[in-house]
């Protein structure tokens, strides 16, 4: 049974070298899956997990009359700020600043991270409070904060447990799903120096709050993501269930935001659609506990001084191909993650990336580029079965993306050509067979050279073994074998 | 009504018994029926693999060997699901204006077999008979890119002497998905092995579907493991009465 | 730095290249029909309200404003507060007597680590929405600042039956005028904190309070 913090360490730093464009080769899906797919517990937590959250979406999703409606304003809000992403962050940066706040932009990782352990460092703070935030995990900012000497402290409970076991989150919505009780127990045991401790969620939930609350009351600077941003009033939301999330944006004197430039939405009135979509996809629930809504800073009440990184890494590059533009409508909710059959089989450590599950198959790769072979791998990493889309509040087509994503993996091979592409079977397979097909008695003969190739393998009327990669197909199933007479012989044989 | 049969390379090669059924149900229906020789394969699968540029003359084929067609009809939702979904793309990618309009023409008149008998001539009971103990397997093509509902439930609850149980689980993913169950078998495996729990469960003699792809893969299993259960298609219990039972 | 922000806004415009110079937002087609006024008669909104907030595992109640002082001074002694911060502009008339006040002042805030100390909070708000049973706060008077409601484990918040909205459309409705010209911060609050991290369980409180009582007043 693997470790899930074997592949710790490799995961981030490979993510954090990778954008900053030091090509070094992330493993593949498969063989990454095929080491957590033998991991009992993991698969009894994320299947209970996916299977729970799964369910109470149906019931909640289920009571609204308008949800399709809402669905396609959501999805054409995006499509809006897409098309026209340049004009709103000009708005958002002067609605940000007319409102006190200031603005920085950051094209990738290194830049950001620059930026904000700056501001950290103005503040001669040597600890900050973080609320959970995948877009600061996928820049490395804990990792580049460590770097200068400051301590990033994760104050949702399960990336608590995440940071203090030195593992990887594995869900975007319940990071720490793949841990159970007693493991968080014996961890807390150890680094929160909490000897008496129960295996019960509330006394472990009781023990990271103490632990966390003298933190927050001595934190001089706060880290944050967004969940939106509106461009009209330069309103900031963050969705949450806890209420570290409203600790990390009010207490400290400093509050930094970190967010992805696809993340604006146009005007607050906005909100009615998406504070509908988010939290029954998310969570599952009507709404979730704390949503926060601020705009700049405001006298008297929370941070004196509102910082807002933008950042780009990539996401520019997703906005060039009309295709997989729509990746960046994604809200992270989770839903697709929850319906998959495929993410419920392998959690999500297996896709090697911080976004897991059907949304990081699509925007990995185009985030990191297809010549990293491990995220070209994972447009592959489906079976095409479409649940995901059935469930994203903002209609994002995955399927589609992951075929169009697949296209190009291929055209870039033919390109590249060589005699890897050349001597590759999937490759001369398809040529073989795209050429029989252009053809009526290419494609006939093609059925009879088949028929009689297969002869070798026929063993009692079934196929049960076969070479090369074709091996995958035997290990575990049987292959029916051509019978003797196709279709179109029989119809023949009945026209005369 | 002239129906022409998109039989698919994949049941004219390896599942030719469901092309015949589709032959005698629908013309015991009263329908005539023709197979067109000059069809090959719809291109789904160089398509979904990324081999696109490869489709392209698949399309160009099935226009034209469907283009007159009253109303063409196969018994694979995924190659249908193919049709619907992506053929608008092809014609896209090919940068030809008029395949893409002999494309939208033909799109409206192709079918897969449930949705057809049900949706399009709005038969219920096709008068078949099959005594067996049947649990049905609602392919993802089916449902989530054609949408066909329950129309194959329909059909089958309608069939004389079957005993059809309902398979947990069920709309979950098989695990084929095409490439996928070689490019990513231990994952593929683990869905099925899920999917061959279900089946198991309901104590049916056969497994169902309106896809051979996934019924070759559960069929697989399910006979590696020496289950007893058959894996037939849709149409082939369709076409069953009590002269060939 | 505006060396990035010139390369970011350049990378997309190139990125935007095929979408028409003239195009502009409003172009692209936003349905608006789905639900925007509830057609809930005033009761049954309430009811709804008062169900929902009590699914999240809050406490309601439902009383007349002349239950109000007895029934906060009732609520206190039950959850063993002795040190109650109050906010700003929170009618003193309905405040217990035999309790500590902690009052939070424009001129003389209460510390993080006295609000820390406090055995909770009392506040009224600016809006419910009966749809999703959640409290708004905007932080206006009898609300107080934003951490008022955050640091003290028991919150126990007033609503009058005229302030409950339907839907979550008219929720956001209500303060689009605000937002847009003074911009002040809004708390939307549903139910006590919580958490399902670990297992799935689910734990009421993790950081915000962990227990919520509601006071649902009719005149
Ligand atoms: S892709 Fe859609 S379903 Fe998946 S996380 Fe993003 S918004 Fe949610």
């Amino acid at each position: 049974m693997p470790e899930h913090n074997t592949g710790a360490d490799w995961i981030n730093v490979d993510f954090i070298s990778v954008t900053m464009k030091n090509k070094k080769k992330t493993p593949t899906f498969e063989e990454t899956a095929k080491a957590y797919l033998s991991n009992t517990q993991l698969r009894r937590n994320i299947g209970h997990a996916t299977h729970t959250i799964r369910e109470k979406r149906e019931t909640v999703v289920g009571e609204m009359p308008d949800w399709e409606i809402l669905r396609e304003a959501g999805s054409q809000l995006k499509k809006r700020v897409m098309r026209h992403l340049d004009d709103y962050l000009l708005q958002l940066e002067a609605s940000v600043q007319e409102a006190g706040g200031k603005v920085h932009w950051a094209g990738d990782a290194e830049e950001a991270n620059r930026i904000i352990a700056d501001l950290v460092k103005e503040q001669q703070a040597e600890e900050v409070v973080k609320v959970k935030s995948i877009t600061t995990d996928e820049i490395g900012l804990n990792q580049a904060l460590a770097g200068e000497g400051i301590r990033a402290l994760e104050t949702d409970l399960a990336e608590l447990i995440v940071q203090l076991a030195e593992d990887e989150p594995s869900h975007i919505l319940v990071p720490a799903i793949h841990k159970n009780r007693s493991e968080i127990r014996e961890l807390f045991r150890k680094k929160l120096n909490q000897q008496e401790l129960s295996d019960r969620p509330e006394d472990l939930a009781e023990a990271a709050r103490l632990y966390l609350r003298k933190k927050f009351l001595n934190a001089k600077v706060g880290i944050s993501g967004a969940n939106f941003a509106v461009a009209d009033t330069g309103t900031v939301a963050v969705v949450e269930s806890e209420g570290n999330g409203r600790m990390c944006t009010t207490l400290p004197e400093t509050l930094i935001t970190v967010m992805g430039i696809e993340k604006i939405i146009p005007r607050w009135r906005d909100f009615e659609v998406f504070m509908q979509l988010l939290p029954r996809s998310s969570t599952a629930e009507r709404m979730n506990p704390y949503n926060s809504f601020w705009t700049g800073v405001t006298e008297g009440d929370g941070p004196r001084e509102f910082h807002l990184v933008l950042l780009d890494n990539g996401r520019t590059n997703v906005l060039a191909d009309e295709v997989g533009r729509q990746t960046l409508n994604c809200i992270r909710c989770s839903a697709c993650l929850n319906v998959c059959p495929v993410y419920e089989r392998t959690g999500g450590h297996a896709y090697n990336s911080v976004y897991p599950g059907p949304i990081g198959a699509i925007l990995t790769p185009q985030l990191r580029g297809l010549d990293d072979e491990g995220a070209a791998s994972l447009p592959y990493a489906s079976t095409l079965c479409g649940a995901c889309y059935e469930v994203c509040p903002v209609k994002i087509n995955i399927p589609e993306v992951l075929v169009h994503l697949r296209g190009k993996i291929v055209d870039r091979k033919k390109r590249e050509g060589g005699l890897k592409t050349k001597t590759d079977p999937e490759h001369v397979g398809m040529r073989w067979m795209g050429r029989a097909f252009t053809k009526r008695s290419r494609y006939e003969r093609a059925q009879k050279i088949a028929r009689l190739g297969q002869k070798i393998f026929v063993r009692d009327g079934t196929i049960s073994n076969l070479p090369g990669e074709l091996s995958g197909w035997t290990a575990m199933r049987d292959l029916k074998p051509i019978p003797k007479q196709t279709f179109r012989e029989w119809w023949g044989d009945r026209d005369e | 009504m002239q129906i022409s049969l998109f039989i698919t390379c994949f049941n004219d090669t390896l599942f030719p018994e469901t092309g015949k059924a589709m032959v005698q149900l629908l013309e015991r229906l009263g329908h005539q029926v023709d197979f067109p020789l000059e069809q090959t394969c719809c291109g789904q699968m160089h398509y979904n693999t990324g081999y696109q540029e490869e489709t392209i003359p698949l399309v160009r084929r099935f226009v034209e060997v469907f283009g007159e067609a009253e109303a063409v009809v196969a018994p694979s939702a995924s190659c249908v699901g193919m049709v619907r979904e992506f053929y608008s793309k092809v014609a896209e990618r090919a940068g030809d204006p008029e395949l893409a309009n002999a494309v939208e023409e033909v799109i409206p008149r192709v079918f897969e077999l449930s949705e057809f008998l049900v949706k399009e001539l709005g038969i219920e009971d096709v008068g078949a008979y099959y005594p067996h103990r049947v649990t049905y397997h609602p392919t993802c093509h089916s449902l989530r890119v054609l949408h066909v509902g329950d129309a194959p439930l329909i059909l089958l609850r309608n069939v004389r002497g079957i005993d059809l149980v309902e398979l947990p689980a069920a709309e979950q993913c098989c695990g084929f998905g095409g490439t996928f169950a070689v490019k990513n078998a231990d994952t593929s495996m683990a869905m099925l092995g899920d999917k061959i729990r279900h089946i198991k469960g309901t104590g049916a003699e056969v497994c169902a579907a309106a896809d051979n792809s996934c019924l070759m893969h559960i069929g697989g299993a399910l006979k590696r493991q020496r289950s007893g259960v058959e894996p037939v298609h849709l149409a082939e219990i369709l076409a069953s009465t009590e002269e060939t039972e | 730095m505006s060396s990035a922000k010139d390369n970011i806004l350049g990378s997309i415009r190139a990125a935007l290249r095929e979408v028409p110079a003239e195009e502009q937002p409003e172009d692209i087609e936003v349905p608006r029909d789905y639900r925007k006024q509830g057609e809930g008669g005033v009761i049954d909104i309430v009811e709804r309200f008062a169900e929902r907030v009590g699914e999240y595992k809050a406490t309601v109640n439902r009383i007349h404003e002349e239950e109000l002082k007895d029934t906060i001074a009732e609520s206190c002694r039950g959850e063993g507060v002795e040190a109650l911060a109050v906010p700003d502009g929170f009618p003193g008339e309905w405040l217990p007597d035999d309790l500590t006040l902690l009052q939070d002042k424009k001129d003389a805030p209460l510390s993080h680590r006295e609000l820390d100390r406090s055995d909770g909070v009392i506040t009224t708000c600016a809006l419910g929405i009966a749809q999703t049973g959640t409290l708004v706060l905007d932080a206006g008077a009898g609300q107080g600042r934003r951490v008022l409601t955050l640091l003290p484990d028991y919150h126990l918040c007033i609503i009058w039956e005229s302030q409950i909205v339907e839907l979550v459309s008219e929720g956001f409705r209500y303060f689009e005028a605000s937002v847009e010209q003074e911009g002040p911060p809004l708390t939307f609050i549903s139910g006590p904190s919580a958490t399902s991290d670990i297992e799935l369980s689910r734990v009421e409180g993790v950081h915000g309070p962990r227990r919520l009582e509601v006071l649902i007043v009719s005149r």
